[in-house]
């Protein structure tokens, strides 16, 4: 099974806060909604996000997801950096719209 | 689960305070996780636990966020100062919500937060005061039978 590392060079993800990069990537979801992630991903997910605010953080370490992708080339808040540095939660970002970072990653856990 | 007597502590949340929310939920996480009760179980009461949580820091002043671990159960129980809820049977609807705007921005306020909590629960109970305040207890069975 794909690590978060595997993600970061396979689809060229920058780093913002370095985790657990040997984490397992089960799967994905994508929502901007928190309420419908903490219904609907489950554990290990890689989960993509336009939402910035700290509060991503907590979802990520309550859901045990795999690591948070911020794309369309917004950046992680400085309050959102701190809380995951001391929860060890990897964020990632990307220029890329959702579409096209789903499309890709869609390819890569497929082709596992 | 090795639990001879119940566990219990405590933790205080603050009304709008949207940077360390969920705080008292991932401290719970682990503590259940380091008494031995089942991953399931913690998934379900850290979930419920931080639905509940966000609620306060959303809607309310100040609250506290008890919680009980017996051999039996896990037991959360959220009090706090807040508004209260007018129609509880409404709120129990999925979508419907009274968060503002820019809460609803966050990606919080889709009406889902009560209902995944009943989901996540074996008993769930709400009491609620107008002006007052809400008194939510959540239960969820650590024994599989």
């Amino acid at each position: 099974m794909l690590k978060v590392n595997d993600i970061i060079e396979k689809i060229g993800l920058d780093i913002r806060v370095s985790g657990d990069m040997y984490k397992h990537v089960t799967g994905c979801y994508i929502s901007d909604l928190l309420s419908d992630v903490m219904a609907h991903s489950k554990d290990g997910e890689l989960w993509i996000t336009l939402q910035t605010h700290p509060n991503i953080v907590a979802v990520a370490v309550i859901k045990g997801l795999s690591c948070i992708v911020i794309t369309n080339g917004r950046l992680p808040e400085p309050d959102t950096v701190k809380k995951a540095e001391s929860e060890n939660i990897t964020i990632l970002t990307t220029p890329k719209t959702t579409f096209e970072t789903a499309g890709l990653l869609y390819n890569l856990l497929r082709s596992e | 689960m090795k639990i001879k007597d119940s566990i219990e502590g405590c933790f205080q949340l603050m009304g709008g305070d949207f940077t360390n929310a969920g705080t008292a939920s991932s401290e719970l996480k682990s503590i259940l996780s380091k008494l031995g009760v089942s991953q399931e179980v913690v998934r379900r009461a850290a979930i419920a636990a931080f639905e509940a949580e966000m609620n306060v820091i959303i809607h309310a002043v100040a609250g506290t966020m008890h919680y009980v671990v017996s051999s039996e159960e896990v037991r959360i129980t959220l009090t706090d100062m807040g508004p209260g809820i007018q129609d509880i049977e409404l709120a129990m609807q999925e979508g419907y919500s009274t968060a503002p705007d820019w809460v609803r921005e966050m990606g919080w306020g889709a009406g889902m937060g009560l209902p995944n909590i009943k989901k996540n629960a074996d008993r769930f109970k709400i009491d609620s005061v107008m002006g007052e305040g809400t008194t939510l207890e959540i239960v969820i069975y650590t024994r599989k039978d």
